[in-house]
């Protein structure tokens, strides 16, 4: 019997698929490409959605990152989009869409993330999550007639729906059941920080009080929170995080735990299935442990991985990288690098923290792990580099000041 | 295709970089800090334009991990 004729398939036409393809191409693979979307849209971007898709003052066109004739004649990719995965069948090398078997020699699975909801939702108009071009699309035309806006969790996502509100002129409350906003992300001390932006910014934010019940008949008329007050809202945005898409992998026989257990190679339990973005967790060598990321950066990262090794498993080696995310309030930049998990110590290093421009170093142990920068674009990623690299604290320092000195 | 010959040391390749969509995320820089770097005017700048065929993987995934898609590599 002869070999198959080499078939890539990707499931999951976002960010992480996307460079996925463009990634096999470039490194020379000749062989069939299919890509499949849940979604009917091309492979569009997502951060914009949340932020220039929502204050533009002209409705924007989808951000698509790449059109059908570049995927088609250039990249040479077939395209089953508007096609959820099902099933996976690792001993047939077969994905299943629906009833239609779809049989590969290499496999990526980027299916992503699906955001997480709250009970009575789903019955009631004016109620979003935003992940979606579609939802983002619903969003901004409640926007667009003034809507009062409740958004529940000050995440990333739900604090950027809050800022993009408030720059259109809604009234913005935001509702966050822990004590403390983004405590995980970048710790308790610096999330306290990060929220004081809402407060100057004209949103009100409740912190450490969890939604009682959505209120309304057909369409949302009101968030009733725990402690018996009411907030009438036109627009709900639900922000309370995401689920790795995996539903589809359940009978699959893949290692699933919090998400897809990879090895460092970004291979799951089965061989020639390899797994990259949301989904994927995998063993960082540069923490000492395994990580699962939410991140834009990381998902363009193993996409590329991700698809280079299920083509060339022979050459693949471990994926090493330090987290990078971003997130942009009220007009300014919130970058983070590293880790946030494990601090020990973290110190302001430039800027005041009051001033809407300072620079913040992660240290645990004696070395650096994390910096936060806020309006610190050509600081940040000069961490990010030493961080890499296994930098010491006392090295970081020495370089802010060294920094700080050169700028004074 | 002569002049761009893959393995030519001497590469015509070239970075661009689209100004009006760097919003100074700084990506490339932590991947390519001999190339790149983020000015006080928050937008990246070129810190060198004598490139290698051997640092065409690197900028490679400079271009496809920029979070505004604002480079490109020609050549």
């Amino acid at each position: 019997m002869s070999a198959p004729q080499p078939h890539l398939v990707v499931v999951g036409a976002s960010l992480a698929g996307l460079r996925a393809v463009e990634a096999a191409r470039r490194a020379g693979f000749d062989g069939t490409i299919t890509l499949v979307g849940a979604e009917e849209h091309l492979p569009y971007d997502r951060p914009p959605l949340s932020k220039d898709f929502l204050t533009a003052v002209e409705t924007p066109a989808a951000p698509t990152l790449r059109d059908e004739a570049t995927l088609r004649d250039e990249l040479g990719v077939s395209l089953r989009l508007g096609t959820p995965a099902t099933a996976l069948d690792t001993d047939e090398r077969t994905v299943w869409l629906g009833h239609d078997p779809l049989r590969y020699t290499a496999l990526v699975i980027a299916t992503g993330a699906t955001p997480r909801t709250m009970p009575g939702a789903a019955k009631l108009t004016g109620v979003h999550t935003l992940r979606r071009l579609d939802d983002a699309r619903q969003i901004r035309a409640a926007l667009d007639t003034g809507a009062r806006t409740v958004v529940v969790g000050a995440g990333f996502i739900g604090s950027e729906v809050a800022s993009s509100a408030r720059q259109r002129g809604s009234a913005v409350t935001v509702v966050e059941a822990m004590p403390t906003p983004l405590a995980r992300p970048v710790g308790e001390e610096m999330g306290i920080v990060l929220a004081n932006m809402h407060e100057r910014h004209g949103t009100t934010l409740r912190c450490g009080v969890g939604v009682e019940s959505l209120e309304g008949t057909d369409r949302v008329e009101a968030v009733r929170l725990a402690d018996g007050t009411r907030i009438e809202a036109d627009l709900v945005v639900v922000g309370i995080g995401v689920a790795p898409t995996i539903e589809w992998l359940a009978d699959s026989g893949l290692e699933l735990g919090n998400g897809i257990e990879c090895d460092k190679t970004l291979q799951t339990s089965a061989p020639g299935v390899y797994a990259a973005g949301d989904l994927a967790s995998w063993p960082n060598p540069l923490f000492d442990t395994r990580m699962r990321l939410e991140h834009w950066t990381i998902a363009a990262e193993q996409g590329g991985v991700a698809a280079r090794h299920a083509i060339d498993p022979a050459n693949a080696t471990g994926y090493a990288t330090v987290p990078y995310f971003w997130s942009d309030w009220y007009g300014r930049r919130i970058q983070f690098v590293g880790v946030a998990a494990g601090t020990d110590e973290v110190r302001v290093v430039s800027g005041d923290i009051d001033s809407g421009s300072f620079l913040a170093l992660y240290r645990h142990g004696d070395r650096l792990i994390g910096a936060l920068g806020l309006e610190q674009r050509s600081q940040i990623m000069k961490y990010r580099l030493m961080i890499a690299r296994g930098g010491s604290w006392s090295e970081a320092l020495e370089f802010a000041a060294a920094r700080n000195a050169a700028s004074a | 295709m002569i002049a761009g010959s893959r393995f030519d040391v001497r590469t015509q390749m070239k970075i661009n970089v689209d100004t009006d969509k760097c919003t100074g995320h700084g990506v490339c820089e932590s991947i390519a800090p001999d190339v790149f770097e983020v000015g006080d005017d928050g937008i990246v700048h070129l810190l060198s334009t004598e490139l290698t065929e051997a640092m065409r993987p690197t900028l490679e995934s400079a271009v496809a991990e920029c979070p505004t898609q604002a480079l490109s590599l020609e050549g």
